[in-house]
């Protein structure tokens, strides 16, 4: 699956310019502290999170991490968006809380 | 001049803080615990601030106002001013991005203004425990354009720190002090920032903790004004 697959989902608003959409991704990860996400998250998965503050953008580059979902209507800090673009890292935003859109991921995209 | 300062407590407006935090006893302990300046620092608001000031005036301690802003990212940050109508300024700012619901009667009931004299004056109906809507850029900007000092709160904390929320300082943040938590383990945190005054602050929500740990700043003169000045300034390298 690439990040592409999960663009198709009508919940899901692509905020970045989809230059990396054909990055793998083999699942996900849910958190909202950084320090956590640091340690714990690994590479090709999504991460789901409601923090929208440019760190994020460091942190998925560092655990190697090609999408972002924002969850629960947050919008990304323009900072954020200007970073992601740098890193190649794309953003999408849902209005669905995190556990609504991991559900959906699950049951529609088999992750 | 070697000035002896606890810039982080709580007063009986804060939920959680005890209720005898009031004016008075804030600084008879300060002033016992031999400090010359403290900081009055309730979340989100500075309600209190102006009472302990005058309670203070005829004494040698000095009192900076300031807030404990919960940012948006729901870090902790400590915002220093030298005058009172700064930090109404941010307070201001801060009170329009809090949630709009009232506090809950059980929460309100903790949240006491008091006047110079120890007196319930009233009760906050904000929600003060809660994160405010600004960025902590925001709140950055805010305090700085006021002419203040902000500094991330007890980065060695595993809640509502930057560290642990942020999982690093922001590379942008133009951040010359980071306060550590009493127990925190003061060189270690020296030796990782040297490019930042580290401030260990008691953040005190009883009596009991107010001056239990210090810090000497080095200060031409014992006022607010200098305080600021020197928090704002990065430690020489």
């Amino acid at each position: 699956m690439t990040v592409g697959d999960l663009a198709e989902l009508s919940c899901l608003q692509l905020a970045t310019e989809g230059t990396g959409l054909d990055a793998p991704v083999d699942g996900g990860y849910v958190g909202d502290l950084l320090s956590v996400v640091m340690g714990n998250a690994q590479a090709n998965q999504v991460w789901v999170t409601i923090q929208s503050h440019v760190n994020i953008i460091a942190v998925a580059a560092l655990a190697g991490i090609p999408a972002i979902i924002i969850a629960h209507g947050y919008e990304p800090e323009r900072e954020t968006l200007e970073k992601a673009k740098e890193e190649g890292i794309e953003i999408f935003t849902t209005k669905l809380d995190s556990f609504s859109i991991i559900r959906t991921l699950i049951l529609e995209k088999g992750l | 001049m070697r000035i002896y300062g606890d810039l982080h407590i709580h007063t009986a407006l804060s939920s959680c803080a005890q209720e005898d935090m009031t004016p008075n006893n804030i600084i008879n302990m300060a002033l016992l615990a031999e400090l010359d300046v403290i900081a009055v620092t309730d979340h989100n608001s500075c309600g209190n601030a102006e009472a302990v000031m005058k309670a203070a005036e005829g004494t040698e301690l000095v009192v900076v106002p300031g807030l404990e802003v919960q940012t948006r990212e729901e870090v902790h940050v400590v915002a220093l001013f030298e005058q009172m109508d700064q930090a109404l300024i941010l307070q201001g700012e801060v009170y329009a991005h809090l949630p709009g619901r009232q506090a809950p009667p059980k929460i309100l009931q903790r949240q006491h203004f008091l006047s110079e004299d120890d007196e319930v004056m009233g009760y906050c109906d904000k929600l003060l425990g809660f994160a405010s809507s600004l960025t902590i850029e925001e709140v950055f900007r805010l305090t700085r354009q006021l002419g203040g000092a902000m500094i991330p709160a007890h980065i060695d904390r595993k809640s509502n720190s930057i560290l642990s929320n942020l999982g690093f300082i922001p590379e942008d943040l133009d951040l010359a002090t980071l306060e550590i938590s009493m127990y925190a383990p003061r060189s270690e945190y020296e030796a990782q920032y040297p490019r930042h005054r580290i401030l260990q602050n008691s953040d005190a929500h009883e009596l009991g903790h107010i001056g239990i740990v210090s810090n000497v700043l080095d200060l031409k003169v014992k006022t607010a004004a200098e305080v600021i000045h020197l928090l704002n300034t990065r430690a020489a390298t």
